[in-house]
Protein backbone atom coordinates (compact mmCIF):
# COMPACT_ATOMS: atom_id res chain seq x y z
CA UNK A 1 0.00 0.00 0.00
CA UNK A 2 2.75 2.45 0.77
CA UNK A 3 4.12 2.18 -2.62
CA UNK A 4 0.51 2.60 -4.48
CA UNK A 5 0.55 5.99 -1.96
CA UNK A 6 4.08 7.66 -3.06
CA UNK A 7 3.04 6.83 -7.12
CA UNK A 8 1.71 10.10 -8.40
CA UNK A 9 -0.85 7.89 -10.21
CA UNK A 10 -2.71 7.29 -7.27
CA UNK A 11 -3.13 11.19 -6.24
CA UNK A 12 -7.22 11.23 -7.10
CA UNK A 13 -6.96 13.68 -4.44
CA UNK A 14 -9.62 15.77 -6.56
CA UNK A 15 -12.45 13.52 -7.38
CA UNK A 16 -14.98 13.81 -4.47
CA UNK A 17 -15.49 11.05 -2.04
CA UNK A 18 -11.99 9.40 -2.82
CA UNK A 19 -11.71 6.47 -1.41
CA UNK A 20 -7.66 7.02 -0.41
CA UNK A 21 -7.26 9.55 2.23
CA UNK A 22 -3.65 9.60 2.23
CA UNK A 23 -3.42 10.71 -1.70
CA UNK A 24 -6.00 13.45 -0.55
CA UNK A 25 -3.97 14.77 2.31
CA UNK A 26 -0.82 14.76 0.05
CA UNK A 27 -2.84 17.59 -2.37
CA UNK A 28 -3.79 19.22 0.60
CA UNK A 29 0.17 19.57 1.60
CA UNK A 30 1.69 22.44 -0.75
CA UNK A 31 -1.16 24.97 -0.21
CA UNK A 32 -0.63 24.50 3.52
CA UNK A 33 3.48 24.38 3.04
CA UNK A 34 2.89 28.03 1.43
CA UNK A 35 0.25 29.53 4.02
CA UNK A 36 2.76 28.07 6.90
CA UNK A 37 5.54 29.94 5.23
CA UNK A 38 4.17 33.17 4.54
CA UNK A 39 1.91 33.48 7.92
CA UNK A 40 2.14 30.98 10.39
CA UNK A 41 6.04 31.20 10.23
CA UNK A 42 6.16 35.15 10.37
CA UNK A 43 3.49 34.79 13.34
CA UNK A 44 5.24 32.98 15.54
CA UNK A 45 8.12 35.13 14.85
CA UNK A 46 6.40 37.90 15.99
CA UNK A 47 5.78 36.06 18.85
CA UNK A 48 9.01 35.45 19.66
CA UNK A 49 10.22 39.05 19.34
CA UNK A 50 7.26 40.13 21.68
CA UNK A 51 10.11 38.36 24.55
CA UNK A 52 12.73 39.68 23.42
CA UNK A 53 13.18 43.14 24.48
CA UNK A 54 15.68 45.28 23.05
CA UNK A 55 17.78 45.36 26.38
CA UNK A 56 18.65 41.50 25.31
CA UNK A 57 17.49 38.03 26.68
CA UNK A 58 14.60 36.76 26.93
CA UNK A 59 11.80 37.39 29.68
CA UNK A 60 7.93 39.30 29.58
CA UNK A 61 9.54 42.86 30.07
CA UNK A 62 7.98 44.00 26.47
CA UNK A 63 4.47 43.01 28.15
CA UNK A 64 5.13 44.23 31.59
CA UNK A 65 5.93 47.75 29.82
CA UNK A 66 2.91 47.80 27.52
CA UNK A 67 0.60 46.97 29.93
CA UNK A 68 1.87 49.62 32.79
CA UNK A 69 1.44 52.67 29.96
CA UNK A 70 -1.53 54.26 29.70
CA UNK A 71 -1.63 54.17 26.24
CA UNK A 72 -2.32 50.75 25.73
CA UNK A 73 -5.33 50.27 27.87
CA UNK A 74 -7.21 53.37 26.86
CA UNK A 75 -6.21 51.67 23.17
CA UNK A 76 -7.47 48.44 24.63
CA UNK A 77 -10.82 49.30 26.04
CA UNK A 78 -11.44 51.77 22.89
CA UNK A 79 -10.85 49.03 20.78
CA UNK A 80 -13.00 46.41 22.95
CA UNK A 81 -16.37 48.64 23.19
CA UNK A 82 -16.13 50.20 19.73
CA UNK A 83 -16.32 47.09 17.60
CA UNK A 84 -19.52 45.53 19.03
CA UNK A 85 -21.10 48.78 19.17
CA UNK A 86 -20.15 48.98 15.08
CA UNK A 87 -21.27 45.49 14.66
CA UNK A 88 -24.87 46.38 16.42
CA UNK A 89 -25.22 49.32 14.63
CA UNK A 90 -24.39 47.53 11.21
CA UNK A 91 -26.74 44.83 12.19
CA UNK A 92 -29.80 46.66 13.20
CA UNK A 93 -29.32 49.45 9.91
CA UNK A 94 -28.59 46.62 7.80
CA UNK A 95 -31.36 44.69 8.60
CA UNK A 96 -33.99 47.80 8.54
CA UNK A 97 -32.48 48.78 4.90
CA UNK A 98 -32.47 44.86 3.49
CA UNK A 99 -36.15 45.08 4.65
CA UNK A 100 -36.91 48.03 2.81
CA UNK A 101 -35.50 46.92 -0.06
CA UNK A 102 -36.77 43.17 -0.13
CA UNK A 103 -40.24 43.52 1.00
CA UNK A 104 -41.13 47.24 0.41
CA UNK A 105 -39.61 47.66 -3.20
CA UNK A 106 -39.37 50.85 -4.70
CA UNK A 107 -38.60 51.66 -8.12
CA UNK A 108 -34.65 51.80 -8.39
CA UNK A 109 -34.65 49.09 -5.63
CA UNK A 110 -32.39 47.39 -7.76
CA UNK A 111 -30.27 49.72 -8.37
CA UNK A 112 -29.92 50.52 -4.44
CA UNK A 113 -29.07 46.26 -3.92
CA UNK A 114 -26.06 47.08 -7.02
CA UNK A 115 -24.97 50.14 -5.70
CA UNK A 116 -24.40 48.13 -2.19
CA UNK A 117 -21.99 45.33 -4.23
CA UNK A 118 -20.38 48.38 -5.72
CA UNK A 119 -19.83 49.87 -2.26
CA UNK A 120 -17.81 47.33 -0.77
CA UNK A 121 -15.43 47.14 -3.30
CA UNK A 122 -13.93 50.59 -1.68
CA UNK A 123 -11.35 51.11 0.43
CA UNK A 124 -12.31 52.22 3.79
CA UNK A 125 -10.33 55.30 4.17
CA UNK A 126 -12.77 56.94 1.99
CA UNK A 127 -15.86 57.22 4.30
CA UNK A 128 -12.98 58.94 6.88
CA UNK A 129 -12.00 61.07 4.05
CA UNK A 130 -15.71 62.21 3.19
CA UNK A 131 -16.19 62.97 6.71
CA UNK A 132 -13.05 65.32 6.94
CA UNK A 133 -15.33 67.31 4.75
CA UNK A 134 -18.14 67.11 6.20
CA UNK A 135 -17.04 67.62 9.95
CA UNK A 136 -13.64 69.10 9.59
CA UNK A 137 -12.26 72.42 10.30
CA UNK A 138 -13.55 74.22 7.69
CA UNK A 139 -16.39 71.91 6.54
CA UNK A 140 -20.30 71.86 6.05
CA UNK A 141 -20.85 71.64 9.74
CA UNK A 142 -17.53 73.39 10.69
CA UNK A 143 -15.37 73.58 12.87
CA UNK A 144 -16.73 71.06 14.90
CA UNK A 145 -14.57 68.60 16.97
CA UNK A 146 -16.71 65.49 16.22
CA UNK A 147 -14.42 63.47 13.87
CA UNK A 148 -11.39 63.38 17.18
CA UNK A 149 -13.65 61.55 19.14
CA UNK A 150 -14.72 57.88 19.02
CA UNK A 151 -18.03 58.33 18.09
CA UNK A 152 -16.92 60.05 14.49
CA UNK A 153 -14.85 56.43 13.96
CA UNK A 154 -17.98 54.87 15.22
CA UNK A 155 -20.39 56.91 12.66
CA UNK A 156 -17.27 55.56 9.50
CA UNK A 157 -17.11 52.58 10.67
CA UNK A 158 -21.29 51.59 10.32
CA UNK A 159 -21.43 53.40 7.53
CA UNK A 160 -19.05 51.57 5.67
CA UNK A 161 -19.51 48.24 7.19
CA UNK A 162 -23.36 48.24 7.16
CA UNK A 163 -23.44 46.99 3.42
CA UNK A 164 -21.08 43.65 4.16
CA UNK A 165 -24.33 42.90 6.43
CA UNK A 166 -27.04 43.78 3.80
CA UNK A 167 -25.76 41.47 1.30
CA UNK A 168 -26.14 38.24 2.90
CA UNK A 169 -29.33 39.39 3.80
CA UNK A 170 -30.65 40.27 0.53
CA UNK A 171 -29.27 37.08 -0.56
CA UNK A 172 -31.46 35.29 1.96
CA UNK A 173 -34.29 37.31 1.44
CA UNK A 174 -34.01 36.42 -1.79
CA UNK A 175 -34.60 33.36 -1.24
CA UNK A 176 -37.37 33.49 1.05
CA UNK A 177 -40.83 32.33 0.36
CA UNK A 178 -43.12 35.12 -0.35
CA UNK A 179 -46.12 32.94 -0.07
CA UNK A 180 -45.29 32.60 3.67
CA UNK A 181 -45.57 36.27 4.15
CA UNK A 182 -49.36 36.37 2.27
CA UNK A 183 -50.05 33.63 4.27
CA UNK A 184 -49.26 35.23 7.84
CA UNK A 185 -50.78 38.42 6.26
CA UNK A 186 -53.56 37.01 5.01
CA UNK A 187 -54.21 35.32 8.49
CA UNK A 188 -54.30 38.93 10.43
CA UNK A 189 -50.95 39.39 11.12
CA UNK A 190 -49.23 42.92 10.72
CA UNK A 191 -46.28 44.37 9.52
CA UNK A 192 -44.00 44.06 12.92
CA UNK A 193 -45.20 40.53 13.45
CA UNK A 194 -44.69 39.02 10.32
CA UNK A 195 -41.13 40.72 10.44
CA UNK A 196 -40.60 39.27 13.82
CA UNK A 197 -41.81 36.09 13.60
CA UNK A 198 -41.47 34.95 9.71
CA UNK A 199 -38.77 37.19 8.53
CA UNK A 200 -36.42 37.33 11.58
CA UNK A 201 -35.48 33.54 12.17
CA UNK A 202 -34.96 33.31 8.40
CA UNK A 203 -32.75 35.66 8.23
CA UNK A 204 -30.70 34.67 11.24
CA UNK A 205 -27.90 32.59 9.62
CA UNK A 206 -27.65 35.40 7.45
CA UNK A 207 -27.42 38.05 10.41
CA UNK A 208 -24.99 35.91 11.96
CA UNK A 209 -22.55 35.45 9.02
CA UNK A 210 -22.08 39.06 8.24
CA UNK A 211 -22.18 40.08 12.07
CA UNK A 212 -19.08 37.73 12.98
CA UNK A 213 -17.85 39.44 9.75
CA UNK A 214 -18.21 42.76 10.45
CA UNK A 215 -17.04 41.99 14.42
CA UNK A 216 -13.94 41.34 13.34
CA UNK A 217 -13.69 43.75 10.57
CA UNK A 218 -14.12 46.25 13.00
CA UNK A 219 -12.00 45.01 14.99
CA UNK A 220 -9.14 45.24 12.87
CA UNK A 221 -10.09 48.55 11.20
CA UNK A 222 -6.88 50.62 10.44
CA UNK A 223 -7.52 53.21 8.08
CA UNK A 224 -10.76 54.49 9.53
CA UNK A 225 -9.02 55.30 12.57
CA UNK A 226 -5.77 56.46 10.71
CA UNK A 227 -7.54 59.26 8.55
CA UNK A 228 -9.27 61.08 10.94
CA UNK A 229 -5.49 62.34 12.52
CA UNK A 230 -6.81 62.22 15.88
CA UNK A 231 -4.67 61.64 18.51
CA UNK A 232 -7.39 61.10 21.17
CA UNK A 233 -8.85 58.19 19.48
CA UNK A 234 -5.79 55.27 19.37
CA UNK A 235 -7.14 51.36 19.18
CA UNK A 236 -4.79 48.66 18.97
CA UNK A 237 -3.73 48.41 14.95
CA UNK A 238 -3.37 52.04 15.36
CA UNK A 239 -0.66 51.41 18.34
CA UNK A 240 1.25 48.57 16.80
CA UNK A 241 1.90 50.48 13.96
CA UNK A 242 2.76 53.79 15.86
CA UNK A 243 4.95 51.29 18.28
CA UNK A 244 6.56 49.61 15.35
CA UNK A 245 7.35 52.84 12.42
CA UNK A 246 6.91 55.90 14.65
CA UNK A 247 8.76 54.88 17.73
CA UNK A 248 10.63 51.77 15.96
CA UNK A 249 9.91 49.92 19.30
CA UNK A 250 9.55 46.53 17.86
CA UNK A 251 9.29 44.19 20.80
CA UNK A 252 6.56 46.49 22.07
CA UNK A 253 4.80 46.45 18.65
CA UNK A 254 4.94 42.58 19.00
CA UNK A 255 3.37 42.31 22.21
CA UNK A 256 0.64 44.38 21.36
CA UNK A 257 0.43 42.47 18.50
CA UNK A 258 -0.10 39.71 20.38
CA UNK A 259 -3.10 40.81 22.29
CA UNK A 260 -4.57 42.09 20.06
CA UNK A 261 -4.39 38.82 17.81
CA UNK A 262 -5.83 36.72 20.99
CA UNK A 263 -8.59 39.49 21.10
CA UNK A 264 -9.71 39.02 17.39
CA UNK A 265 -8.90 35.40 17.37
CA UNK A 266 -10.57 34.59 20.37
CA UNK A 267 -13.87 36.89 19.70
CA UNK A 268 -13.93 35.40 15.97
CA UNK A 269 -14.34 31.39 16.94
CA UNK A 270 -16.40 32.41 19.74
CA UNK A 271 -18.84 33.74 17.37
CA UNK A 272 -18.70 31.66 15.18
CA UNK A 273 -19.29 28.50 17.65
CA UNK A 274 -22.02 30.55 19.11
CA UNK A 275 -23.97 30.97 16.05
CA UNK A 276 -23.46 27.35 15.41
CA UNK A 277 -25.00 26.56 18.40
CA UNK A 278 -27.78 28.77 18.10
CA UNK A 279 -28.70 27.14 14.83
CA UNK A 280 -27.83 29.59 12.25
CA UNK B 1 -45.70 43.10 -0.38
CA UNK B 2 -44.94 43.34 3.51
CA UNK B 3 -46.79 46.63 3.76
CA UNK B 4 -49.71 46.96 2.15
CA UNK B 5 -51.73 50.83 2.56
CA UNK B 6 -49.78 53.62 0.40
CA UNK B 7 -49.46 55.70 2.95
CA UNK B 8 -47.54 53.20 4.94
CA UNK B 9 -45.63 52.66 2.25
CA UNK B 10 -44.33 56.28 1.36
CA UNK B 11 -43.41 56.46 5.39
CA UNK B 12 -41.21 53.40 4.94
CA UNK B 13 -40.06 54.97 1.90
CA UNK B 14 -38.98 58.20 3.02
CA UNK B 15 -37.43 56.65 6.27
CA UNK B 16 -35.31 54.39 3.87
CA UNK B 17 -34.00 57.77 1.77
CA UNK B 18 -33.74 59.60 5.16
CA UNK B 19 -30.96 56.80 6.31
CA UNK B 20 -29.50 56.15 3.10
CA UNK B 21 -28.75 59.13 1.39
CA UNK B 22 -26.93 60.38 4.19
CA UNK B 23 -25.01 57.45 5.31
CA UNK B 24 -23.84 55.92 1.80
CA UNK B 25 -24.49 58.25 -0.95
CA UNK B 26 -23.45 61.55 0.88
CA UNK B 27 -19.43 60.27 1.36
CA UNK B 28 -19.56 59.60 -2.37
CA UNK B 29 -20.56 62.93 -3.32
CA UNK B 30 -18.71 64.49 -1.45
CA UNK B 31 -15.29 63.26 -2.18
CA UNK B 32 -16.39 63.26 -5.95
CA UNK B 33 -17.40 66.83 -5.32
CA UNK B 34 -13.77 68.03 -3.47
CA UNK B 35 -11.60 66.45 -5.95
CA UNK B 36 -13.02 69.04 -9.03
CA UNK B 37 -12.88 72.02 -6.34
CA UNK B 38 -10.75 74.10 -4.73
CA UNK B 39 -12.31 75.57 -1.50
CA UNK B 40 -15.33 73.95 0.10
CA UNK B 41 -16.04 76.83 3.24
CA UNK B 42 -20.20 76.68 2.56
CA UNK B 43 -22.34 73.97 2.27
CA UNK B 44 -21.18 73.10 -0.99
CA UNK B 45 -17.68 73.39 -2.75
CA UNK B 46 -16.72 76.08 -4.96
CA UNK B 47 -13.97 76.69 -7.23
CA UNK B 48 -14.32 74.17 -10.10
CA UNK B 49 -11.27 72.88 -11.50
CA UNK B 50 -9.32 69.73 -12.82
CA UNK B 51 -6.06 70.79 -11.54
CA UNK B 52 -6.65 67.96 -9.12
CA UNK B 53 -7.13 65.53 -11.37
CA UNK B 54 -4.17 66.58 -13.81
CA UNK B 55 -1.69 66.26 -10.77
CA UNK B 56 -3.88 62.52 -9.41
CA UNK B 57 -2.53 61.44 -13.34
CA UNK B 58 0.99 62.07 -12.97
CA UNK B 59 4.61 61.75 -12.01
CA UNK B 60 4.36 60.19 -8.72
CA UNK B 61 0.92 59.76 -8.58
CA UNK B 62 0.49 58.01 -12.00
CA UNK B 63 3.18 55.75 -10.74
CA UNK B 64 1.59 54.94 -7.60
CA UNK B 65 -1.31 53.81 -9.74
CA UNK B 66 0.72 51.69 -12.09
CA UNK B 67 2.21 50.42 -8.78
CA UNK B 68 -1.12 49.35 -6.60
CA UNK B 69 -2.55 47.62 -10.38
CA UNK B 70 0.59 45.52 -10.46
CA UNK B 71 0.27 44.23 -6.75
CA UNK B 72 -3.38 44.15 -7.03
CA UNK B 73 -3.03 41.65 -10.23
CA UNK B 74 0.09 39.85 -8.70
CA UNK B 75 -1.71 39.45 -5.27
CA UNK B 76 -5.33 38.32 -6.63
CA UNK B 77 -3.54 35.26 -9.23
CA UNK B 78 -1.19 34.18 -6.29
CA UNK B 79 -4.33 34.03 -4.25
CA UNK B 80 -6.35 32.50 -6.08
CA UNK B 81 -4.09 29.62 -7.50
CA UNK B 82 -3.48 28.99 -3.76
CA UNK B 83 -6.88 29.87 -2.04
CA UNK B 84 -8.25 27.31 -5.11
CA UNK B 85 -5.83 24.77 -4.73
CA UNK B 86 -6.64 24.63 -1.13
CA UNK B 87 -10.54 24.60 -1.63
CA UNK B 88 -9.82 21.63 -4.12
CA UNK B 89 -7.98 19.86 -1.75
CA UNK B 90 -9.97 20.32 0.62
CA UNK B 91 -13.14 19.16 -0.94
CA UNK B 92 -11.52 15.86 -1.10
CA UNK B 93 -10.14 15.65 2.70
CA UNK B 94 -12.17 13.85 5.26
CA UNK B 95 -14.57 16.07 7.28
CA UNK B 96 -12.17 16.23 9.98
CA UNK B 97 -9.50 17.04 7.89
CA UNK B 98 -11.02 19.62 5.77
CA UNK B 99 -12.69 21.59 9.29
CA UNK B 100 -8.49 21.86 9.93
CA UNK B 101 -7.88 23.14 6.60
CA UNK B 102 -10.87 25.65 6.43
CA UNK B 103 -9.58 27.03 10.04
CA UNK B 104 -5.88 27.57 8.90
CA UNK B 105 -7.34 29.48 5.40
CA UNK B 106 -9.85 31.17 7.57
CA UNK B 107 -6.97 32.83 10.15
CA UNK B 108 -5.63 35.57 8.01
CA UNK B 109 -8.95 37.19 8.07
CA UNK B 110 -9.43 37.24 11.94
CA UNK B 111 -5.67 37.84 12.10
CA UNK B 112 -6.08 41.86 11.90
CA UNK B 113 -3.50 43.06 8.76
CA UNK B 114 -1.65 45.87 10.50
CA UNK B 115 -0.37 42.38 12.78
CA UNK B 116 0.33 40.98 9.18
CA UNK B 117 1.85 43.05 7.83
CA UNK B 118 4.19 43.55 10.63
CA UNK B 119 4.68 39.73 11.22
CA UNK B 120 5.91 39.88 7.12
CA UNK B 121 7.75 42.54 7.69
CA UNK B 122 9.81 41.00 10.80
CA UNK B 123 9.83 37.51 8.86
CA UNK B 124 11.19 38.40 5.62
CA UNK B 125 13.52 41.17 7.35
CA UNK B 126 16.43 38.93 8.16
CA UNK B 127 18.03 35.34 6.52
CA UNK B 128 16.91 33.31 4.85
CA UNK B 129 14.52 35.08 3.12
CA UNK B 130 15.48 38.49 2.73
CA UNK B 131 12.34 40.73 1.25
CA UNK B 132 12.73 43.99 2.88
CA UNK B 133 13.12 47.02 0.65
CA UNK B 134 11.99 45.16 -2.21
CA UNK B 135 8.44 45.05 -3.92
CA UNK B 136 8.21 41.36 -3.25
CA UNK B 137 7.70 41.52 0.13
CA UNK B 138 4.02 44.22 -0.25
CA UNK B 139 2.96 41.42 -2.91
CA UNK B 140 3.56 39.12 -0.73
CA UNK B 141 1.62 40.53 2.24
CA UNK B 142 -1.37 41.42 0.01
CA UNK B 143 -1.41 37.87 -0.60
CA UNK B 144 -1.60 36.89 2.35
CA UNK B 145 -4.52 38.95 3.30
CA UNK B 146 -6.43 38.26 0.14
CA UNK B 147 -5.89 34.00 0.08
CA UNK B 148 -8.58 34.06 2.97
CA UNK B 149 -11.66 35.60 0.83
CA UNK B 150 -10.28 33.03 -2.32
CA UNK B 151 -10.53 30.32 -0.49
CA UNK B 152 -13.77 30.86 0.93
CA UNK B 153 -15.41 31.44 -2.13
CA UNK B 154 -14.22 28.84 -4.12
CA UNK B 155 -14.90 26.31 -1.67
CA UNK B 156 -18.45 27.57 -1.37
CA UNK B 157 -19.06 27.53 -5.06
CA UNK B 158 -17.51 23.76 -4.84
CA UNK B 159 -20.36 22.99 -2.51
CA UNK B 160 -23.15 24.22 -4.88
CA UNK B 161 -21.46 22.60 -7.48
CA UNK B 162 -23.31 19.51 -8.88
CA UNK B 163 -20.89 16.02 -8.45
CA UNK B 164 -22.96 14.22 -11.44
CA UNK B 165 -21.30 16.13 -14.37
CA UNK B 166 -17.72 15.13 -13.23
CA UNK B 167 -18.65 11.64 -11.81
CA UNK B 168 -20.61 11.02 -15.29
CA UNK B 169 -16.31 12.30 -17.09
CA UNK B 170 -15.28 9.46 -14.64
CA UNK B 171 -17.03 7.14 -15.00
CA UNK B 172 -16.73 7.43 -19.07
CA UNK B 173 -13.03 6.80 -18.45
CA UNK B 174 -11.31 10.26 -17.97
CA UNK B 175 -8.78 10.87 -15.45
CA UNK B 176 -8.72 12.76 -12.39
CA UNK B 177 -6.64 15.50 -14.29
CA UNK B 178 -8.98 15.90 -17.20
CA UNK B 179 -12.23 16.04 -15.26
CA UNK B 180 -10.10 18.94 -13.42
CA UNK B 181 -9.21 20.78 -16.01
CA UNK B 182 -12.27 20.28 -18.69
CA UNK B 183 -15.34 19.79 -15.81
CA UNK B 184 -14.84 21.10 -12.53
CA UNK B 185 -12.89 24.29 -13.56
CA UNK B 186 -15.31 25.74 -16.14
CA UNK B 187 -17.92 24.77 -14.27
CA UNK B 188 -16.48 26.98 -11.43
CA UNK B 189 -14.82 29.52 -13.85
CA UNK B 190 -17.89 32.15 -12.87
CA UNK B 191 -16.95 31.46 -8.87
CA UNK B 192 -13.13 32.15 -10.11
CA UNK B 193 -13.82 35.06 -12.00
CA UNK B 194 -16.36 36.70 -8.84
CA UNK B 195 -12.90 35.34 -6.46
CA UNK B 196 -10.66 37.36 -8.33
CA UNK B 197 -12.47 40.17 -8.50
CA UNK B 198 -13.14 40.27 -4.55
CA UNK B 199 -9.20 39.85 -4.35
CA UNK B 200 -8.01 42.84 -6.65
CA UNK B 201 -10.60 45.31 -4.91
CA UNK B 202 -9.52 44.08 -1.01
CA UNK B 203 -5.68 44.56 -2.79
CA UNK B 204 -6.35 47.84 -4.80
CA UNK B 205 -7.46 49.47 -1.21
CA UNK B 206 -5.30 47.52 1.16
CA UNK B 207 -3.91 50.04 3.93
CA UNK B 208 -2.88 48.74 6.95
CA UNK B 209 -0.41 46.09 6.07
CA UNK B 210 1.13 48.26 3.47
CA UNK B 211 1.67 51.31 5.70
CA UNK B 212 3.76 49.18 8.04
CA UNK B 213 6.26 47.76 4.93
CA UNK B 214 6.18 49.53 1.77
CA UNK B 215 9.60 50.75 0.26
CA UNK B 216 9.86 54.40 -0.88
CA UNK B 217 10.23 52.93 -4.50
CA UNK B 218 6.97 50.82 -4.84
CA UNK B 219 4.24 53.02 -2.93
CA UNK B 220 0.82 52.33 -3.49
CA UNK B 221 -1.64 54.97 -4.21
CA UNK B 222 -3.56 54.35 -1.06
CA UNK B 223 -0.76 55.29 0.57
CA UNK B 224 -0.29 58.02 -1.46
CA UNK B 225 -3.82 59.46 -0.73
CA UNK B 226 -3.17 58.87 2.86
CA UNK B 227 0.45 61.34 2.80
CA UNK B 228 -2.03 63.80 0.82
CA UNK B 229 -4.53 63.52 3.77
CA UNK B 230 -1.71 64.18 6.44
CA UNK B 231 -0.55 67.04 5.11
CA UNK B 232 -3.59 68.60 4.53
CA UNK B 233 -3.75 68.49 0.76
CA UNK B 234 -7.78 66.86 1.31
CA UNK B 235 -8.75 68.00 -2.37
CA UNK B 236 -5.48 66.48 -4.12
CA UNK B 237 -6.44 63.08 -1.88
CA UNK B 238 -9.48 63.15 -3.47
CA UNK B 239 -8.58 63.05 -6.55
CA UNK B 240 -6.40 60.48 -6.54
CA UNK B 241 -9.16 58.74 -4.12
CA UNK B 242 -11.91 58.83 -7.21
CA UNK B 243 -8.75 57.90 -9.66
CA UNK B 244 -8.24 55.20 -7.20
CA UNK B 245 -12.09 53.64 -7.29
CA UNK B 246 -12.74 54.63 -10.91
CA UNK B 247 -9.71 52.05 -11.35
CA UNK B 248 -10.99 49.77 -9.72
CA UNK B 249 -14.56 49.95 -10.72
CA UNK B 250 -12.95 49.81 -14.32
CA UNK B 251 -11.03 46.36 -13.83
CA UNK B 252 -14.26 44.83 -12.01
CA UNK B 253 -16.22 45.39 -14.58
CA UNK B 254 -14.10 44.04 -17.05
CA UNK B 255 -13.71 40.39 -15.20
CA UNK B 256 -17.28 40.86 -14.64
CA UNK B 257 -17.50 40.49 -18.59
CA UNK B 258 -15.47 37.43 -18.62
CA UNK B 259 -18.24 36.06 -16.04
CA UNK B 260 -21.27 37.00 -18.32
CA UNK B 261 -19.28 35.35 -21.45
CA UNK B 262 -18.47 32.36 -19.99
CA UNK B 263 -21.96 31.39 -17.93
CA UNK B 264 -23.21 31.06 -21.95
CA UNK B 265 -21.14 28.47 -22.07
Amino acid sequence: MAEAVESPRVARGWSRGSPRPFGALAWALPPVVALALFFLYPLALVVRQSFRPDTGGTSLRPYADVFASEGFRHALWTTVWLAPASTAGCLVLGFLLALVIAFVPFPGAKAVARFIDVYLSFPSFLITLALLFVYGGTGIVGSFQFLTTPWGVLLAEVTYFTPFVMRPLLAAFAQLDTAQLEAAGSLGARAPRIVRQVILPEALPALAAGGSLVLVLCLNEFGIVLFTGAKGVTTLPTLVYGKAILESDYPGACAVAVVNVLISVGLYGLYRVVSRRAGA
Amino acid sequence: MLVHSRKARWAVWAVFLVLFLPLFALPLLVVLGASAATHWSGALPSGPTLDHYRAATRGEALQALTTSLVTAVAASLLALTAGTWAALAGAALTKRHRRVLDALFVLPVAVPSVVVGLAVLVAFSQPPLLLNGTRWIVITAHTVLVTAFAHQSVSAALTRLDPAYEQAAASLGARPARVLFRVRLPLLLPSLTAAAGLCFALSMGELSATMMLYPPDWTPLPVLVYAATDRGALFTGSAAAVVLMAATLLVLFAVSRVRTRASYR
